[in-house]
């Protein structure tokens, strides 16, 4: 068998991997909000630095 | 006066200044709100936007109606028994912050586990343990911090709301398989006829046509069904080309590889189809936060107490509302249906109805109707109707409201495609005629190749990216379209409504004169003094009119609800307020009047006038000379004398027209030709707003309710009307132009189909690029448009 088939299998393969993928995203609503998420991801840092502050409190 | 404003909520505060930690606030809630963030370590709150809160209202009893199973089970999206989900709408969500102080909610109530705001849609998605709170917690949390949430009649009958993804799920398809069957045509577009090629050519064509037929199928459906539509309907609109193309290049491609006569058009189908859905995917563009389509149920309650003949209170639904039954309307609640006063002092703002900001007072026995908002305490009512028989909400069962506006407007796209469907197939029917002369082994190949080639794929996407692009630039300057189609009818009015209350006068009234003795200093010292006192509008309003005076504290204050103020200074005691209240006969119907009278003397009267939005001369002067002008007005006319001194002489002035006189108005003058722009801002306009061409709701806040609409404009952009109505026009010029364009493509591309020489690597190259040159083109010239409005 020539190497083309694997070739091909594999890359249609690859491609339909990705295809399922964004199905699955937009299934799941990932493209519903297209805004939210990129204010969302800048959040992390401050609720990281309340997280001691907040077991220290107990502690007093 | 010191010009401070409040740490939360970014008002001024005057009269009450609150110190805590240094900050100010404006009223105890935006210090109980700060108080309750500080306590949680929820400070970052304030960190992320400078004054971002609201002040919370006061909301007792409010939401009682929530803690009805049948009501709850209405409003949540997911109960499992220990958790219950719910999406509900905040208006006020509008910065970073809110997102912010949204998502933590569980460090307020232990009994959250998640919440969740889409910001575009201005709302939150909140789960929570249904066994430690409850929906009503939920809301009174979110009240308590300033986040009410909006919960109304249309959440209640609207159910689940179904997100539409089909066009992405389309347009992810036909880019795959775009994408695939490029790749897998590559090779053949050189042609170089190697052994190795040669070899595996049938298992690249029939990898290809295998990815086709999704797009064929699936993703192309769409252009069929409008198609069929429209051929039904004797309409030739632009689907029907399209359509025609799309089965052609199948076809013909099949049978291309099926005998081996070459290598298909699959890589210019599938590149077609993603085009063209692309385009469908610029121009859905939709302001999610914003609502077109509303009528009188996102404006009312779910629920309202009903007395009992017992005499106990309980909450019922505004549907199980029966003639006869007695209702408790609290301080700022909606009254659901019309009624009687049976007692209470009742004090009306019916601007939903109106558009009238003022309120009016009732005495028990008078009637009320449905759609005013009780202003000051609780009142009993009766209700004489049911909530479908209320006057206000008659109104929609006018046949206005049930037609589809789109289905009567021929877009300009389609009106070419009338002519261009046509065209093509004579075009085709001559080549064939002449290669049947010539040589008659060429005639499928020619037929075919036209209208492949013809396929109008530029032409459809001219629209969707002109206008598309025009629609998110004037979102961007606050003036937010329905759709699309809305600039294409905005470029063909020629004659302009307008609605007096709200729309060409702002809702302050900010201009008072004064008649009367004139005041001594010591008497004016005490007006200022007794009007700071007071939270009346029209207190605020003549306090911050007045020349500022020296601070002094009252001996006495009082203040008499619906009748007026009273304020003692040494021997010096005057009265602000109505006439009867001052002691004085006189008494104007047509405007809003303030009398005053000091040591029981009548002294004058300050007589409001309705306070012109900026710029209204100047914008009427520009529109005239491109529009009939006309202002219909459900008002007195108080304001004739006024209105005739700014308004260009030719506008008409029509005065207490009722919302079915504004409505049979612009219905008679359509029936005449005219095309017909309606700008109003109330309930009252909704009519004329869904029978004009174009339908324009002004509003002060856009994030507040406005009835069903084509356009939202933001009241402060209002003067610039005659520049958004300029580049419309400008825009359908470009669409023209975009048209010329890609009918120079295509004519190149009808040489080389009628000579029979179309190959697929031609088509290939012909079709992205006139859409992407067509893309180009208008994406840049509507971009310097908005440049201009500026």
């Amino acid at each position: 068998m020539s190497v083309i088939y694997i070739l091909l299998t594999i890359s249609i393969i690859v491609a339909v991997v990705f295809f399922v993928a964004f199905i699955f995203a937009v299934k799941n609503g990932q493209f519903d909000d297209s805004y939210t998420p990129s204010v969302r991801m800048l959040f992390e840092d401050e609720l990281v630095k309340e997280e001691p502050k907040k077991s220290k409190k107990p502690k007093d | 006066m010191e010009q401070s404003t409040c740490f939360h909520c970014g008002d001024q505060c005057d009269v009450n200044v609150i110190n805590l930690q240094g900050k100010m606030f404006c009223c105890n809630g935006c210090k109980t709100v700060f108080e309750i963030f500080s306590e949680n370590n929820l400070n970052c709150y304030y960190d992320l936007q400078a004054s971002p809160g609201a002040i919370p209202k006061e909301i007792e009893g409010k939401y009682d109606f929530l803690s009805q199973k049948n009501i709850i089970a209405k409003l949540i999206e997911f109960d499992n028994g220990s958790t219950q989900i719910v999406n509900l709408y905040i208006p006020h969500i509008h910065c970073s912050s809110c997102i912010w102080i949204l998502e933590n909610l569980n460090k307020l109530n232990k009994s959250i586990s998640l919440s969740l705001v889409d910001f575009g849609k201005k709302t939150v998605r909140v789960h929570y343990n249904s066994e430690t709170s409850s929906l009503k917690d939920i809301v009174e949390l979110l009240n308590s911090i300033g986040y009410e949430p909006y919960i109304s009649l249309e959440d209640f009958s609207a159910g689940k709301k179904h997100i539409s993804r089909t066009l992405i799920y389309k347009l992810g398809i036909a880019g795959f398989a775009f994408g695939n069957v490029m790749f897998l045509s590559f090779p053949e577009y050189f042609e170089v006829g190697e052994y190795w090629l040669e070899q595996y050519k049938p298992l690249f064509r029939w990898l290809m046509f295998a990815f086709s037929l999704p797009v064929v199928f699936y993703a192309a459906q769409d252009y069929f069904f409008s198609a069929y539509k429209g051929l039904k309907a004797k309409i030739l609109n632009i689907d029907v080309p399209i359509a025609l193309g799309i089965v052609v290049l199948f076809l013909r491609s099949t049978i291309d590889i099926m005998f081996d006569l070459g290598s298909g058009f699959f890589d210019s189908l599938t590149g077609l189809v993603f085009f063209l859905l692309l385009g469908k995917f610029f121009q859905q563009k939709t302001y999610s936060f914003l609502s077109f389509e509303r009528d009188y149920k996102s404006y009312f309650p779910i629920a309202i107490t009903k007395i009992s003949k017992e005499g106990i209170e309980e909450p019922i639904q505004v549907y199980d509302i029966n003639k006869g039954d007695r209702l408790l309307i609290r301080n700022e609640e909606l009254i659901p249906v019309d009624g009687i006063l049976i007692n209470g002092k009742a004090k009306i703002d019916y601007s939903f109805v109106t558009g009238e900001s003022e309120t009016v007072s009732k005495l028990s026995g008078d009637k009320l109707f449905a759609g005013g908002k009780q202003t000051s305490g609780v009142i009993e009512m009766e209700a004489l109707k049911t909530v479908e028989q209320s006057y206000l909400t008659q109104l929609w069962s006018n046949d206005v409201f049930s037609k589809v506006k789109e289905d009567s407007f021929t877009t300009l796209t389609n009106l070419i495609s009338k002519r261009f469907t046509i065209y093509i197939l004579s075009i085709a029917f001559l080549a064939t005629l002449f290669w049947l002369v010539v040589d008659s082994s060429k005639v499928m190949n020619v037929f075919t190749s036209v209208l492949i080639i013809a396929c109008p794929c530029a032409v459809a996407l001219a629209a969707p990216f002109t206008l598309g692009n025009m629609l998110r630039i004037f979102g961007k300057k606050k003036f937010y379209l329905k759709n699309t189609t809305v600039i294409e009818q905005l470029a063909a009015i020629n004659t302009i409504i307008f609605d007096k209350t709200g729309t060409i006068t702002s809702n302050k009234k900010n201009t008072a004169m004064y008649e009367g003795q004139v005041l001594s200093e010591s008497e004016e010292v005490l007006l200022k003094n007794t009007l700071r006192g007071s939270n009346h509008p029209l207190s605020r309003s003549l306090y911050e009119l007045l020349k500022e005076n020296d601070i002094i504290s009252l001996d006495q204050f009082e203040e008499h609800l619906g009748q007026g103020i009273q304020g003692v200074h040494q021997h010096n005691s005057i009265k602000i307020g109505s006439a009867t209240f001052v002691g004085t006969r006189e008494s104007s119907v047509l405007n809003t009047v303030v009398h005053i009278s000091a040591n029981s003397a009548y002294k004058g009267k300050f007589t409001f006038y309705n306070s012109y939005r900026k710029g209204l001369s100047k914008l009427f002067n520009t529109l005239k000379k491109y529009y009939d002008l006309a202002i219909l007005s459900g008002d007195n006319e108080g304001e004739l004398g006024n209105l005739k001194k700014i308004l260009p002489a030719k506008t008409k002035l029509l005065f207490n027209q009722k919302p079915n006189d504004k409505l049979e108005y612009i219905k008679y003058h359509q029936s005449e030709g005219a095309k017909i722009l309606m700008i109003g801002d109330g309930l009252n306009d909704a009519g004329a707003l869904a029978q004009s061409n174009v339908g324009i709701a002004l509003s002060e806040n856009v994030n507040v309710f406005s009835p069903a609409c084509d356009a939202i404009l933001d009241a402060n952009q209002f003067q610039k009307l005659d520049a958004f109505m300029k580049a419309s026009k400008s825009a359908v010029n470009i669409v023209k132009w975009s048209f010329v364009l890609s009918f120079m493509y295509n004519i190149i591309g009808l040489y080389f189909a009628v000579t029979g020489q179309l190959a697929p690597v031609i088509a290939a190259i012909l079709m992205p690029l006139s859409s992407i040159s067509v893309v180009v083109l208008t994406t840049v010239a509507t971009n310097f448009i908005g440049k201009k409005l500026e």
